[in-house]
């Protein structure tokens, strides 16, 4: 393999590779504000020039590619002299925005500008005014005063969104991003544009002013907007989700995530809706109960029923680990093979890019979790079926809004004796349910889910419950988390009562006399590991950071 | 460090003769006495008299409200960061003037507020300043967060404590 010097380290790279990107390979940070990893090379901003041995000037590492026995110097005086110029002329007009800018402690701008500039400028003059406040797109702000012209955004709506909306008009100091006449950045991945931008020009306008970055945790975990699963972080001050930010993993998202994604699956979590503590319909009305009261209630009424009178729902929107103990719940408490999980597909959802039809995070794990009929038992329709022919009298219902999709469905279920359902927050479902059992949303609990191609991704708790405890169960802590105390109001989030749909079934198991004995949901998963082929040898060390494809499972990709 | 670097209780083996006698001792204190005696007052006759202190003086934080009776405050949530007791606590909105955000809530809890002036130093709009108030007393925990109604000041209230900031920062 042919071999490049950088600062004196002999590194290996592949032949067309750029000087940064062979850098990049080895851990050696080039500065830079225009290149990005899949975005194609502009090299405007002139951030990352390096001194090359024997060319006469310096060049950019971003458009030069690595030759055999290439000398780069990134630390020489010349290169720092450049950078150091450089940056000199991106504060010239940049303006002293940080207190009110959004993108202030995540910005290149500013981290270069300790790293890599003398921290003054001889700029006496007025600086150049283009305007702020220009809301560009439904999700995006433009601040054109910020803007460095780093064309980032132009180029992914070109190349990765393949929706051109961008361009630069006019020339020299009074360059000026602007969409199309007649356009708006309204493209389905718009808001990627706000996490590409290396400085404060285009900020999140669903995000704006909510809150400052330094203030926040963040965790690992998976979007639940569709079956693609992209990596995500939630972020999260005072026990509340306030954004979603798409993480890097190759195998399923790169560094994108559709706006759906970004701005609508994470508001149910906080939402006045939300379902707190065991409710059970007492004279016609849901009224809360506790958790024992509520246990008994739900035993002794399906002890009523016949085992072919209950039919189990698994939930797509639920982790493996719920599923499948639905599915033991089902199969070895009530004994019952009629079980199912309800698919959500919405054909208009899903493009070539990210987005899928099927709209839910887990179908595929929910399946292989062993949520289906036995071979007596009712699938869906056959259920919905024998509902209506008065066979199966009392139906159990994960995470799944059932009616919301198909309001017909009202009238089946008006037929039922009992209808318990797990839901994170007051629908259309528990208006009909005898029982409703708080379900922890996805940013509440530990899990897995399997995307359509078949990768089980972890999902971690971000957002503590009276449940999950932040410090016992090592949850991310901001500085706020750590120190505050039951007297600051700063540190009193909003706490549900709320557990996993898998820990539910479990309480609920053994209020009717079947213990299960599981402590937590890697237990779960431990379990599954043993007992079914796609989930041999996982456990949650194993799922790691990126997760894992699952073998048996073949790849639609 | 040795016990030799300390130096030794003066014992009655070590004093003087004239030491020892006791009574020029207790004349030389009886003298400071007079002589203090008609010497200027220091004592404040606090509460009927005030102490009033000087521009530079760390009293209470506030927020300085402009003549307009705006805040100041872009709602930057430096203060908040730099605050060793975590004793402030910020939330921004935006707002259609043109610094475009300000704090929708602002508490300082004075439980935990150590007058650092950590707060004043950092501001970027010298829009929390240390005052001259120095009177806190409460009876509940919730009387001492002290919400935007009790921190808001009017910018002409504060002219030593603006120019000590013009003069010396």
């Amino acid at each position: 393999m042919p071999k490049i010097n950088i600062d004196g380290k002999e590194i290996e790279f592949k032949q067309g590779q750029t000087i940064i990107e062979a850098a990049k390979d080895h851990g050696i940070e080039i500065a830079h504000f225009c290149w990005h990893p899949k975005l194609s090379v502009s090299g405007n901003c002139r951030m990352c020039l390096v001194e090359v041995e024997k060319m006469p000037k310096l060049v950019i590492a971003c458009a030069t590619t690595a030759a055999d026995g290439m000398v780069v110097h990134t630390q020489s005086s010349k290169s720092l002299a450049a950078r150091n110029a450089v940056m000199e002329f991106f504060l010239i007009n940049h303006p002293l925005d940080c207190p009110i800018c959004d993108e202030a402690g995540e910005c290149k701008l500013q981290d270069y500008t300790y790293k890599h500039s003398v921290g003054e400028s001889r700029f006496v003059e007025e600086k150049v005014k283009k305007g702020k406040r220009i809301q560009i797109g439904p999700y995006v702000m433009f601040d054109a005063d910020r803007c460095i012209m780093c064309s980032r955004c132009i180029r992914f709506c070109d190349e990765i969104a393949k929706d051109p909306e961008l361009t630069f008009t006019k020339r020299g100091d009074r360059v000026f991003l602007t969409t199309y006449p007649g356009e708006q950045l309204d493209n389905l991945y718009s808001m990627n544009v706000v996490d590409i931008c290396p400085v404060g020009a285009l900020t999140n306008s669903d995000f704006r002013f909510k809150s400052r970055v330094w203030e926040m945790s963040l965790i690992n975990s998976v979007c639940t907007g569709c079956a693609r699963g992209c990596n995500i972080e939630l972020w999260v001050r005072n026990n509340e989700v306030l954004r979603l930010v798409p993480k890097y993993n190759e195998d399923v998202n790169s560094y994108w995530m559709c706006d759906h994604g970004r701005v609508n699956t994470f508001k149910f979590i906080n939402a006045e809706d939300r379902v707190d503590g065991p409710h059970i319909r007492v004279e016609g009305n849901l009224t809360r109960v506790g958790w024992d009261e509520a246990y008994a209630e739900a035993a002794s009424r399906l002890k009523a029923f016949g085992k072919d009178e209950i039919a189990v729902l698994g939930s797509a929107f639920a982790t493996v680990e719920d599923n499948y103990i639905a599915s033991k719940f089902a199969k070895s408490v009530l004994g019952t093979g009629n079980l199912d999980f309800v698919r959500h597909i919405d054909p208009s959802f899903g493009d070539d890019i990210l987005r899928r039809n099927d709209i839910t995070p887990n179908s595929l794990g929910a399946e292989l979790a062993g949520v289906k009929p036995s071979k007596n038992g009712n699938d869906f329709n056959g259920i919905i079926k024998a509902i209506k022919e008065g066979k199966i009298k009392a139906l159990y219902i994960l995470e799944d809004d059932i009616i919301a999709e198909n309001s017909e469905l009202e009238n089946v279920f008006a037929k039922l004796d009992l209808l318990i359902a797990h839901a994170t927050n007051f629908n259309k479902t528990t208006v009909l349910a005898d029982i409703v059992f708080p379900a922890a949303t996805y940013a509440e609990k530990n899990g897995t889910f399997v995307n359509f191609n078949g990768r089980a991704q972890r999902i971690r708790p971000a957002v503590a419950t009276l449940d999950v405890d932040r410090a016992l169960e090592g949850m991310a802590m901001s500085r706020w988390d750590k120190f505050g105390t039951k007297f600051d109001r700063w540190a009193q989030g909003k706490h549900f009562d709320a557990r996993s749909s898998w820990k539910i079934l479990v309480g609920l198991a053994s209020a009717m006399g079947q213990k299960m004995k599981y402590g937590m949901a890697e237990e779960v998963l431990l379990d599954m590991a043993n007992n079914i082929d796609a989930f041999k040898g996982l456990d949650y060390d194993v799922l790691g950071e990126f997760g894992v494809q699952l073998k048996t499972v073949n790849s639609k990709s | 460090m040795s016990e030799k670097n300390i130096p030794a209780k003066k014992r009655i083996k070590d004093l003087n003769s004239l030491e020892k006698v006791y009574f020029p001792e207790i004349l030389k204190a009886l003298k400071l006495t007079l002589k203090t005696m008609f010497r200027p007052k220091f004592t404040m006759q606090y509460p009927e008299e005030k102490f009033i202190p000087t521009g530079s003086y760390r009293g209470r934080p506030i927020l300085v409200m402009e003549n307009n009776g705006e805040e100041r405050c872009v709602a930057c949530g430096l203060c908040a960061r730099v605050c060793p007791p975590l004793a402030i606590e910020v939330q921004a909105a935006e707002t259609e003037k043109e610094k475009e955000r300000y704090p929708v809530r602002f508490e300082i809890n004075m439980l935990r507020c150590i007058f650092c002036g950590f707060c004043e130093e950092v501001c970027p709009e010298e829009a929390i300043v240390m005052s001259k108030d120095y009177e806190l007393a409460f009876t509940k925990r919730e009387d001492a967060i002290y919400g935007k109604d009790k921190l808001l000041v009017p910018v002409n209230q504060l002219p030593d404590k603006i120019g000590f900031l013009r003069n010396y920062r």
